[in-house]
C-alpha cells in the first residue's frame, strides 16, 4: 500500500516537473511557433542565480525563491528581446536553430563564468525531507512539487481567462495578426508569453535545485528534453496538452521503472519512447492537438 | 478623414495594387467595389499596416507610413476583416473585450459591450460560448462590434455580406446604414454592388489593381451598369 502511494507520488511529482516546463515551451510555441530549446538554460540561469544571490545577498530561502523566479522571468524576456525577436516570423527551422544556438552559447557562458563542475547551492534542499504519515513514508519535496504545480496551473488558467493579456495570448495562438489589429502591441504579448514561461521555469528550477543542491551548465537540458516529449504527446502548442503530456510522461516513466525487471533497467527510456511512438501512431499531432485555423506568426 | 495617394501594395514581390487614390471624408461611407482578386483586401491591408505598401496614407492629417499595425489601430483604424476572423477559441464576450482592449475607460467599455448584447440579442444569449460556435452572420456582427469597440475614427469593412443568406445580408446592410446615421466613417469593400451603393456616398471601382471608375453613389444607379467590371470580364 505505502509502496503504491510512494510510487504514485513519484509519478505525480515527475509529471508535475515536466508539466511546468512543458507549459513554458507550449505557451511560447502557441503564439510564436518557436520551439524554445534554450528554455533549459533559463532553468540553469535560475540555478546559478541562486548560487550567486545565496552567497552575496541573503540566506533566507523564501527571498531566494523569489529571486530565482524573477531571474528566470528576466532572462527569458531578455532572450526574447536580444535573440528571438530578430527571427520572429521566420520559419520553424530558423527559430529552432536560433534556440539551439542560444542554448549552446548560454551553456558555454555558464562554463566560462561558472565552472564545468557543479556549483553548490544548497539553500533549497531543506524542502526535501522524508515525511512519515502513519505507515507511509513520502518525500515532502514531491508533495510540494505536485501542489505548487497544480496551484500554478490554476493561477495560469485564471490569468488566461481574466486578464486582457491572458485573453490576448489565447487569441494570438489562433490569429496573432488579428490581435495586433485590435491594437495590442505584439512585443508586449510576446514578452508576456516569455515572462510566463520564465515564471514556470523558475518554479521548476526551485524544485530541481532542492533535489540537486547544485547548479551545472547543462542541468536544464534533460528536463527540457522530457518536457519537449511531453508537449509532443499532448499536442505541441496546446496548453492542456502540455499538462496532460507532462503527467502522462511522469506516469509512464515510473510505471516502466516499476514493471521492468531490475536487470532491464537500462531499457526504461527505450520503453518510454516506444510508448510515446505508439501514442503518436494513434494521434500523429498529439492527444490534444491545438486548433490551427490561422497559423500566422506575425 | 482618410486620404490615400498613389498607393501601391505588395505581397512579396507581387504588386497587387498599382497606384490608387482614394479619399473618405468624416461621416462618409465610401464603397470600394471590384471582382475577385482586384486588390480590395490588399488596399485595406495597406491601410491597417498588414501589407507592405508605398504611397501616402493619411488619417486625420497624420501620415501612417512606417507605423506598426497596432499603432495604426491606436490612431483610429479598426477593421472587420475578410473572413471575419473572430477569435474562435475565445467567448463572444472575450472577443468584444479584445476589441476594446486599447481603451482605458473600463467601465464605459463594459456598458458598451452590454449595449451591443442588447442590439444583437443572439450575441447576448451566447456571450459565454466560444465565438467559433456562432453562425457566419453572427460572427460578422461580432466582428463589426469588436471593431467598433475600439472607438475608431474609421471603420474598414471587408466583404461583410460574403457567404451569408439573403436576409442576413439585408440585416448587415441595415446595421451599416444605422452606423452611418450615427456618424461612423466607413470604408466598405463589397462585391454586392447594389446593396453597397445604396448605403454609400461615393463609389470606387477597382479592377486588376487600378481604379477604373469612381464618383458619387447616385451616378451608379442601382449598380447594374457595373456588371462587366464586377464579374471580372475585361474587354
Ligand atoms: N498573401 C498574398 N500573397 C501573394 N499574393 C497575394 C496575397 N494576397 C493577395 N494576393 C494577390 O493579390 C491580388 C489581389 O488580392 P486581394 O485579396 O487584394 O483581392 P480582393 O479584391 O480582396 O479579392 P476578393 O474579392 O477575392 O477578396 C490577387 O492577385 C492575389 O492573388
Ligand atoms: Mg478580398
Amino acid at each position: 500500500m505505502d509502496y503504491l502511494i510512494q510510487q504514485s507520488l513519484n509519478a505525480l511529482s515527475f509529471g508535475a516537473e515536466y508539466a511546468l516546463i512543458a507549459l513554458g515551451l507550449a505557451i511560447v510555441f502557441s503564439i510564436m511557433r518557436l520551439v524554445n530549446f534554450a528554455h533549459g538554460e533559463v532553468i540553469a540561469f535560475g540555478g546559478y542565480s541562486l548560487a550567486v544571490t545565496g552567497t552575496l545577498l541573503t540566506g533566507n530561502p523564501w527571498i531566494l525563491m523569489a529571486c530565482v523566479v524573477l531571474a528566470c522571468m528576466a532572462v527569458a524576456v531578455v532572450l526574447e528581446r536580444v535573440a528571438f525577436r530578430t527571427v520572429r516570423g521566420a520559419d520553424l527551422t530558423t527559430g529552432l536553430l536560433t534556440a539551439f544556438g542560444v542554448s549552446i552559447i548560454l551553456q558555454n557562458l555558464f562554463l566560462l563564468l561558472g565552472s564545468p563542475r557543479p556549483v553548490a547551492a544548497t539553500q533549497f534542499i531543506f524542502l526535501d525531507r522524508t515525511l512519515t504519515l502513519g505507515p507511509v513514508r513520502v518525500s515532502s519535496l514531491q508533495i510540494y512539487e505536485t501542489a505548487v504545480t497544480v496551484a500554478a496551473i490554476v493561477a495560469l488558467l485564471l490569468f488566461l481567462r481574466r486578464t486582457t493579456l491572458g485573453m490576448a495570448l489565447r487569441a494570438a495562438a489562433l490569429d496573432f495578426e488579428m490581435v495586433r489589429l485590435c491594437g495590442l502591441r505584439a512585443n508586449r504579448v510576446v514578452a508576456g508569453a516569455f515572462a510566463i514561461s520564465g515564471f514556470l521555469a523558475g518554479l521548476a528550477c526551485i524544485f530541481i535545485m532542492a533535489r540537486r543542491g547544485s547548479a551545472q551548465p547543462h542541468m536544464g537540458f534533460d528536463p527540457v528534453l522530457s518536457a519537449f516529449v511531453a508537449c509532443v504527446i499532448g499536442g505541441f502548442g496546446s496548453l492542456p496538452g502540455a499538462v496532460l503530456g507532462g503527467f502522462l510522461l511522469g506516469i509512464a516513466e515510473v510505471a516502466v521503472l516499476i514493471l521492468l525487471p531490475q536487470s532491464a533497467g537500462g531499457l526504461a527510456h527505450a520503453v518510454v519512447f516506444a510508448l510515446v511512438a505508439l501514442i503518436l501512431v494513434w494521434r500523429p499531432d498529439g492527444i490534444l492537438s491545438p486548433a490551427r485555423e490561422k497559423g500566422d506568426k506575425l | 478623414m482618410l486620404e490615400i495617394g498613389r498607393l501601391r501594395v505588395f505581397h512579396g514581390v507581387i504588386e497587387a495594387v498599382h497606384g490608387i487614390d482614394l479619399c473618405v471624408r468624416e461621416g462618409e461611407c465610401v464603397a470600394l467595389l471590384g471582382p475577385n482578386g482586384a486588390g480590395k483586401t490588399s488596399t485595406l491591408s495597406a491601410i491597417t499596416g498588414a501589407a507592405r505598401a508605398t504611397g501616402t496614407i493619411r488619417l486625420a492629417g497624420r501620415d501612417l507610413s512606417g507605423l506598426a499595425i497596432e499603432d495604426r489601430c491606436r490612431l483610429g483604424i479598426a477593421i472587420a476583416p475578410e473572413g471575419r476572423r473572430v477569435f474562435a477559441n475565445l467567448t463572444v464576450r472575450e472577443n468584444l473585450v479584445m476589441g476594446g482592449a486599447i481603451r482605458r475607460d473600463r467601465r464605459a467599455l463594459a456598458a458598451e459591450i452590454d449595449s451591443w448584447f442588447q442590439r444583437f440579442p443572439v450575441l447576448g444569449e451566447r456571450r459565454d460560448q466560444p465565438a467559433g460556435t456562432l453562425s457566419g452572420g453572427e460572427q460578422q456582427m461580432l466582428a463589426i462590434a469588436r471593431a467598433l469597440l475600439a472607438r475608431p475614427r474609421i471603420l474598414l469593412l471587408d466583404e461583410p455580406s460574403l457567404g451569408l443568406a439573403p436576409q442576413i445580408v439585408g440585416r448587415i446592410f441595415r446595421i451599416i446604414e444605422e452606423l452611418k446615421a450615427q456618424g461612423t466613417t466607413i470604408l466598405l469593400v463589397e462585391q454586392n454592388a447594389a446593396a453597397a451603393i445604396a448605403v454609400s456616398d461615393s463609389v470606387h471601382v477597382l479592377s486588376n489593381g487600378v481604379v477604373t471608375r469612381q464618383g458619387p453613389a447616385a451616378a451608379f444607379g442601382d449598380g447594374s451598369g457595373l456588371m462587366d467590371e464586377l464579374t471580372g470580364v475585361h474587354g
